[in-house]
Parts: C-alpha cells; structure tokens; sequence
C-alpha cells in the first residue's frame, strides 16, 4: 500500500490513461468506421514508429519548438519590460493602455495575410505570430500585477532609501513574479495553440504542417500522431512551467 | 523650537464612496476630513505615545510626520527643516506587512544598515537585534513561514537595528501574544532609556502607553482633533496596580474615550 501512495501522482495518471486506450480501441472496433477514417491507437501505434524512424516526426517537432520558444522569448523579453512601465508609469498607461486593449483580441490567426506578406514563407511569420499571441498578455498581466502591488512595500522602500534601480531589481520584479510565472504559462499554452494553426498556412514544416499534410495524403493515423504528440508536449511544457518556475515565497 | 513641530494640519482623504455627508458639513463631496487642526510639538529623546478610537486618524497622523504622505494642509517641521519625504535614519514600523516577503529575515534586517561597509560590524549587529526578539534560527526564513507574532519581531528588530533619530511604531504590538508583548515592551522601553532616541508610538492600549510614554496624546473620534496631551513623570519601572497616580490616569483616559466602567 505504502508504494502506491508514494507513486500515485504517477499511477493514477498512467491507470486513466491506458483506460482511455482501451476505450479508443472500443469505439474503432464498434463505432463501423473504417480505419481510414477512424484508426485505432495500435495503427496509430504503427504510424508513429515510422514517423519516428524516418525522422520526420522529430524534425517537425523541432521546427514547432523553435518557433514556439523564439517567439515566446521575444515576447517575454519585451512584454515584461513594458509592462512594468506600463504599470508604474500613469502617463504610459494611459498613452498605450487603450492601444494594448484594442490589439489584444484581434486573434494572431487575423494576422496570417499580413504576415505572410511582411516576413514571406517560412520561420518568420510563424514566430511573428507566436509573439503577438504572447505579447500582449503578458504585457497586461504584467501591469497589472505591478499596479496590484501592496502600498506598503514601497513606502518600506522609500523608508531605507531604495534607489530606482534597487525599487525594480528588490521591490517590482519578485513581487510580481508569481503573477507573471501565471501569465507565462498561460501564454505558453496559447502560443502552443497558435503554432499549429499557423503551421498549418504560413510554412512547410512543423507539426501543423505535418497534420495537414497527412490529411492530404489521407492518412489519418499520421494525423493522429500529429495530435497526440501536440497534446504530449503541451502536456510537458506545462510540468516544465510548473517545476522550474514556482517562486519560493509562495503567495502573499 | 522643538524637535519636531506639527502645526495646523488638516488632512481629508478621497473616496468616491463619500457620498453622504451632513448638512453642515464643508468639505467637498468625496473627501472625508480625518484631521482636524492639529498642533503638536515633541522633543528630541521623548517617547510619546498616542491614543484615540479607531479610525480617528492615528495612522494617518503617523503617516504625516513620517514624510510618507504629503497631501495635507499645514506643516511638518523635524530639526528646523520641513519634512518633505520619508528618510532614512526615521524608521517606520507598519501597522501589517513591512516585512519585504521575499527577502528572508536576515535579508530585511539587512535593508536599514547597507550604509555599514564593515560586513563584520553588520553582521555582528544583525545578530544582536535577531538575538533581542528571540529569533536565532530564524535568521534565513522567508516571513510566511514565520508565526504573526515572529514578523512583528523581525520587524521591530529590523527597525531597532538601525538605531534610528526617530522610530515610528504603528500599533507594534498587536498581534503578539501577551507574554511577548509584554517582553518586547519591556525592551523598547530599555532600548529607549538607552539610546534615548525620539520615538513615537501609534497604540490601543492603554496599559502600554501608560508603561512606556514621557508623554501622552489622546485623539477624539474622526476628525481626530487633540483631546488631550499629558506629561507622565511617574518613576520607572512603572506599575499600573501599584501607582495610584497612574491607575488614576488609566481611568480617566478611559473615561475620555468613552468608557466608563473598567473591570
Ligand atoms: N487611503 C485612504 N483613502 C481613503 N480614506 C482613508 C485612507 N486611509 C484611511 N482613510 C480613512 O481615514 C480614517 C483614518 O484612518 P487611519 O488609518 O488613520 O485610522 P487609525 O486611527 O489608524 O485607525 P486604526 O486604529 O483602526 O488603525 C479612516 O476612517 C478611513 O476611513
Ligand atoms: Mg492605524
């Protein structure tokens, strides 16, 4: 007994999980549709040892993360910095904080005609997309999480004489870094979203492109493949988010 | 002149929420006036405490002197000049959550005494104070994991620690339990015959500023308006039960704040 509370954040996933097989598996076999048009997961199984062994799988996978992680870093790169300013700064705010509103919901999938215009075919326009699909949350949250800040602590930090650099290095950046590691996460998985939609129009490569592809051939166990590595990885970045990116302090 | 001069201040806070107000009341709709006229004077070394009902305007008060808050009508004079923001050897102990959460304690304690260059010399203070509020072993915890009562501590060791001109405690004592209330008293009180600093202390109890205060100011309710301002020249250590004179003035104190039978 004592094993399976020790391992049970591994072993009840692994149970649902295999139940969920089994489940796919029944479905295929009662459901009446070909395997064209519904494969099973041991088909499935089969397309994904090939797609591993030729190497494809790998190098489409490769080209998503690429897009995904540039794209992300940029926008967390600037999104953070201008938030902040956006946040401490009330004539900032009021200057762009409309702008921000008014970009943000126009979805990154708008953009594609324009992007495929400014920066052509290939890894530009997918990463431009990443971006905006990144960046403008993170820059409100950020903001945000600046402005939601407990008075207190600045009137500490004027109290022992902090200076600018020392209010941002000891005072904005740790407090808003859980609100941001939230944001981060969050815009992640979006901009994970994002990438096989955008693979899907604006390039030849990535794990979008590799769905669509099969579907044009018709193989739908590789479309599958596709999917499920998708989720796998969406799955992963998640657990990396949530490991590396826990703040010591907790919530206060 | 004295050490610090209050003269004439009048403070109204904003808040859209202000609706309603009485038919002869003046100020503008929204702003709640919370200071009425106030006019003190400290000397340099006094340990003044001051009383009065919630919400009369202690804090606010504090906020005043301490530079913090600059929106008021009157004057803040400390050592001839006018108090225009807060500084640094005039340290404000906070009515909740001064602690920085995500500096440990020793990282807080560090905060008042970075002018020190000498690390030996400031660590060897670091240490005095933590040993003072009792939290050897505490010294790399982050303030969530400390007790309520423990970041009082710190905080008051923090503060302590820099030897400040002027201490401006907030209601420093709620949230102990009464065993450490009491102890902690007892030390600012010897810290303060020590050092002699200025020390302003913001209290509800009035056991404590009976106990610790040279001097006592009584606010009234909201605009808090100075009701009464007493020198206490009762000998130290003070004993309420045994001082006629003292438990005297506890219960006239009482009665001005309006209570009028005291178990
Ligand atoms: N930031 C603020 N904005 C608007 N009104 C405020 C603000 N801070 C305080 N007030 C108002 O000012 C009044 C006095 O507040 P203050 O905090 O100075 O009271 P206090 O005497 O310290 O009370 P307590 O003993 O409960 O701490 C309160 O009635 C409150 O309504
Ligand atoms: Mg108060």
């Amino acid at each position: 007994m004592k094993w399976i509370n020790k391992n049970s954040s591994f072993l009840l996933p692994t149970v649902t999980t295999i139940i969920a097989f089994a489940l796919w598996e029944a479905i295929v076999r009662f459901s009446g549709w070909s395997n064209q048009v519904f494969p099973g997961p041991s088909l499935v199984f089969d397309g994904l040892i090939e797609l591993v062994a030729d190497g494809t799988l790998f190098k489409h996978t490769v080209a998503s993360l690429y897009r995904v992680t540039v794209g992300f870093y940029l926008a967390v790169l600037l999104g953070i910095p201008l938030g902040i300013i956006l946040g401490m700064s009330r004539i900032a705010n009021e200057m762009f904080n409309p702008m921000v509103q008014f970009l943000r919901p126009i979805s990154p999938l708008a953009w594609i005609p324009l992007a495929m215009l400014w920066f052509g075919i290939g890894d530009n326009p997918a990463i431009f997309l990443i971006f905006l699909s990144c960046f403008f949350s993170i820059i409100m949250a950020t903001a945000i999480a600046v402005r939601r800040i407990n008075p207190i602590y600045f009137q500490v930090a004027t109290n022992f004489n902090f200076n600018r650099t020392e209010i941002i290095s000891k005072l904005i950046i740790p407090a808003i870094i859980p609100d941001v590691i939230t944001a981060l996460r969050l815009s992640i998985a979006v901009g994970w979203l994002v990438v096989v939609a955008a693979e899907m129009i604006a390039v030849q490569s990535g794990l979008g492109y590799l769905i669509l592809d099969s579907r044009n051939a018709l193989r739908m166990d590789y479309v599958m493949v596709g999917m499920i590595v998708i989720g796998w990885i969406g799955l992963c970045i998640d657990i990396i988010m949530q490991k590396f990116c826990k703040p010591k302090w907790g919530a206060y | 002149m004295s050490y610090i001069e209050i003269k004439n201040i009048n403070k109204s806070h904003y808040n859209k929420r202000n609706k309603k107000r009485a038919p002869d009341d003046s100020t503008k709709i929204g702003f709640i006036q919370v200071l009425d006229n106030i006019d003190l004077s400290f000397e340099e070394g006094e340990m003044v405490c001051i009383l009065g009902p919630s919400g009369c305007g202690k804090s606010t008060l504090l906020n005043i002197i301490a530079g913090f808050d600059t929106a008021y009508d009157g004057e803040v004079i400390i050592n001839d000049k006018k108090v225009k923001h807060a500084s640094s050897n005039h340290i404000f102990v906070f009515q909740q959550n001064g602690l920085l959460p995500w500096m440990t304690v020793w990282e807080n304690m560090e905060l008042g005494l970075r002018n020190i260059q000498d690390t030996e010399v400031k660590n060897e203070r670091i240490m005095e104070y933590i040993e003072l509020v009792e939290l050897n072993g505490f010294e790399d915890h982050l303030p969530s994991s400390l007790s309520g009562g423990m970041q009082r501590r710190a905080e008051l060791a923090r503060a302590l620690a820099v030897k400040p001109d002027i201490l401006y405690l907030d209601e420093p004592f709620t949230g102990l339990d009464y065993l450490t209330h009491l102890k902690i008293r007892e030390e600012v009180v010897n810290i303060h015959e020590y050092i002699g600093k200025t020390m302003i202390m913001v209290t509800h109890f009035i056991e404590d500023a009976l106990i610790m205060a040279d001097r006592i100011i009584i606010l009234s309710e909201r605009p808090g308006r100075v009701l009464m301002t007493r020198k206490l020249d009762f000998p130290r250590p003070r004993n309420i039960n045994k001082d006629r004179g003292l438990s005297e003035l506890r219960d006239e104190i009482f009665l001005m704040l309006g209570v009028s039978y005291v178990a």
